[in-house]
């Protein structure tokens, strides 16, 4: 950090002005004036909130993703397939077993197996030819729409959380100050977002020291870094190959289910959130871990923020970011050149 | 990628005389190319309005979209999701600056206006994207053409403006042009094989000019050619520009075959339908885009009823198209014609030699 302020002075001077005044927006009490300009604190609050946790959602699809591309090469333009798979296991293990947190092991097992078929069956046979495994993930992911389609309907699932998980939560921001008493007005959120989304926190935490300080993890960036180095070494890649595959698999799985207590599960949410994890490894940085929590974030922030303050024109913000980062930092933000 | 297979190799002309170098040239299309265009000229006669209009005019004009595809794939290495964004630009280019129902918006300017000026739009639209998706290479090229189809798709239908939201544009109607209605089958029929024609026969001539060998070049080595001293960037970028102008004409006439514009017509689906077309017919042969839209309006017409003869229930048509994609991209990478040149070779190969018949 420091050695980017020294070689970049204005724009680290620039980012800590931003911090500073997002800092400021965050815990102060908003003047009348501002209030008037821009609407109430309460709006901007919640959409920095919906933001963020629709970032923790993101970050889950795309850092699988991006985990197989980093490691494989692998393009899985069927990774939004799996994700919508692993909502609607979740919907029907949630509303069978009537506990939610049964779905999220039941999701990673069954999609992450599903990855491992996938890795075996079809990746490993066209291994190294990028058009073709784009073009049979296209085939699969029509294939697998159309299957999901078939068998569970066009309507909308909703997972309902546990009762201890629904109903808004108290937080120590303030919203505003009542005219009458002067009391100050706490933001309330439900609770079930701040939970999945701190829940992600520790996945990517977890992920970023798996990849840092294990010796499966050293195996992954050494792959990452020279594949056939590593297995002229003697470690067995096709296992660790299998193993992230079915790692990345399972993670859309959970994020199926997260998405579906967020949102719903619907047909055409796979292409939705294939779209939204490509964006967010673009503008993050292809196969790199913190560039899929920093592109994450900005494209949960940037869609949430563009949906209350230019609603027209809110799914082209994120697109607009995604050129701008490619004009000018094609390998994205996080990429190595 | 070689395309050794092409009829109008660029020799010299072996006759100084202008006849004699015609007959030349005659002579070297090959008996398949009359037959077709015989067989293509008469259809009108025999065939009901129909065939004429849905069948081979959607043939048409899918073809053309997917023949853009394959120029920059085949040609320029460069797998771009956008075409059929750039065909629904010129589309709705057409819609607003021509005639269509919604008055509030639609110029009205006469079609040698307008046309000219679509395909002008769609072709900026189409070197923009291409200087962006030029940065970068392979699989990014189809994930940023994807995004990029999909950020037009969402801005169109929130856009009321200009676009006119999630309804568009309908009554876009062709001109009525030496008192003939554009929209008769017939004359639509005529249309569509002309252009469609024209447009095969330029990305054949391009693909044998100079520039269309230094594209295939970048495509195979962009290192060397930029050592040769080739601008490897701009010619991707040119590829780009020329690809959109068979992608515009054919927005173009989709529009005016359905009459409308809407959001639909260029979404995510239509984006990736353009895709499969240009893979099953084979990505490195231009009539292989003809081919595999033909394939694919037959499948999309027809489908419907096979299935529900078979108790399957007509909604299942994109699980059809699904499985002989996977199947086709996973068997044979070059598509049908690239089975069918597989099948002629072993056909020709002697079982016990292994060697070449004919050369014998």
């Amino acid at each position: 950090m420091r050695a980017f302020a020294r070689t970049h002075p204005v724009w680290a001077g620039l980012v800590a002005i931003v911090i500073a005044v997002l800092l400021w927006m965050i815990f102060a009490i908003w003047p009348d004036a501002l209030s008037d300009r821009i609407g109430s604190k309460k709006i901007f609050l919640n959409a920095l909130f919906n933001g963020i946790t629709l970032g923790g959602l993101y970050f889950l699809v795309a850092s699988g993703f991006t985990l197989i591309f980093g490691l494989m090469r692998n393009v899985n333009l069927a990774h939004g397939s799996l994700y919508l798979l692993g909502g609607y296991i979740g919907f029907f293990v949630a509303d069978i077993t009537g506990y939610w947190l049964i779905a999220f092991p039941v999701a990673f097992v069954v999609v992450g197996f599903l990855g491992v078929l996938m890795q075996v069956f079809v990746f490993r046979r066209i291994e190294g030819q990028d058009l073709r495994q784009t073009l049979v993930t296209i085939g699969i992911s029509i294939v697998m729409a159309d299957l999901m389609m078939w068998s569970f309907g066009g309507d909308f699932f909703n997972i309902s959380p546990p009762s201890w998980l629904s109903g808004p939560m108290e937080t120590f921001f303030v919203t505003g100050v009542k005219r009458s008493s002067g009391e100050l007005i706490f933001m309330k959120y439900p609770m079930v977002r701040l939970v999945i989304f701190a829940a992600s926190v520790v996945v990517g935490v977890g992920m970023w020291l798996a990849l840092n300080k294990t010796r499966i993890g050293m195996l992954i960036r050494a792959g990452v870094d020279d594949r056939d180095m590593l297995s002229a070494t003697g470690a067995r890649i096709e296992w660790v190959f299998v193993g992230v595959f079915a790692f990345g698999a399972g993670l859309a799985g959970v994020a199926g289910v997260v998405g579906g207590t967020f949102q719903s599960v619907a047909p055409g949410e796979d292409i939705r959130f294939l779209l939204a994890s490509l964006v967010v490894v673009i503008v993050g940085g292809m196969g790199s871990i913190p560039g899929a929590a920093l592109g994450a974030l900005l494209i949960g922030l940037a869609e949430q923020f563009g949906s209350v303050y230019f609603p027209t024109y809110a799914v082209v913000l994120t697109f607009l970011i995604m050129v701008v980062v490619l004009a000018f930092r094609p390998q994205g933000l996080m990429g190595k050149a | 990628m070689t395309n050794t297979d092409l009829p109008l190799t660029a020799k010299p002309a072996t006759a100084p005389e202008a006849q004699g170098r015609m007959r030349g040239w005659l002579a070297r299309v090959p008996a398949a190319y009359w037959v077709v265009g015989v067989l293509l000229l008469v259809l009108p006669a025999f065939a009901s309005n129909f065939v004429m209009f849905q069948i081979m005019g959607w043939t048409f004009i899918l073809g053309m979209i997917a023949l853009s595809l394959m120029f920059l794939a085949g040609y320029g290495g460069m797998v771009s999701l956008v075409q059929m964004t750039i065909a629904g630009i010129a589309g709705y280019m057409v819609a607003i600056f021509g005639d269509s129902a919604v008055a509030s918006i639609s110029m009205g300017w006469p079609w040698w206006v307008t046309v000219p000026l679509a395909l002008l739009i769609a072709m900026l639209f189409a070197t923009a994207v291409g200087w962006l998706a030029v940065r970068t290479e392979g699989i990014y090229t189809i994930m940023i053409t994807l995004a990029v189809a999909a950020a037009f798709f969402y801005f169109v239908r929130q856009n009321y403006d200009l676009f006119n939201g999630f309804s568009g544009f309908n009554s876009v109607l062709p001109p009525m042009l030496f008192g003939i209605d554009w929209r008769g089958p017939e004359a639509f029929y005529y249309m569509t094989l002309f252009w469609a024609v024209l447009s095969y026969s330029a990305v054949l001539y391009i693909s044998r000019a100079p520039f269309g060998l230094a594209l295939q070049g970048v495509r195979d080595n962009p290192r060397r050619m930029a050592a040769l001293g080739y601008n490897v960037t701009a010619h991707r970028v040119a590829a780009y520009a020329l690809a959109a102008i068979p992608a515009g004409l054919g927005g173009i006439l989709l529009t005016w075959q359905s009459a409308q514009i809407s959001p639909g017509t260029a979404g995510i689906q239509p984006a990736i339908d353009i895709l499969v077309i240009a893979v099953i017919g084979g990505l490195g042969h231009p009539i292989g885009a003809f081919i595999g839209a033909l394939l694919y309006v037959l499948l999309k017409t027809f489908a419907v009823d096979v299935l529900v003869a078979l108790g399957l229930g007509g909604e299942r048509f994109q699980l059809l198209i699904g499985m002989g994609f996977l199947l086709i991209v996973f068997f044979s990478p070059d598509g049908l014609l690239g089975l069918w040149q597989r099948l002629k070779d072993s056909r020709r190969r002697d079982s016990l030699t292994g060697q070449d018949r004919r050369s014998e």
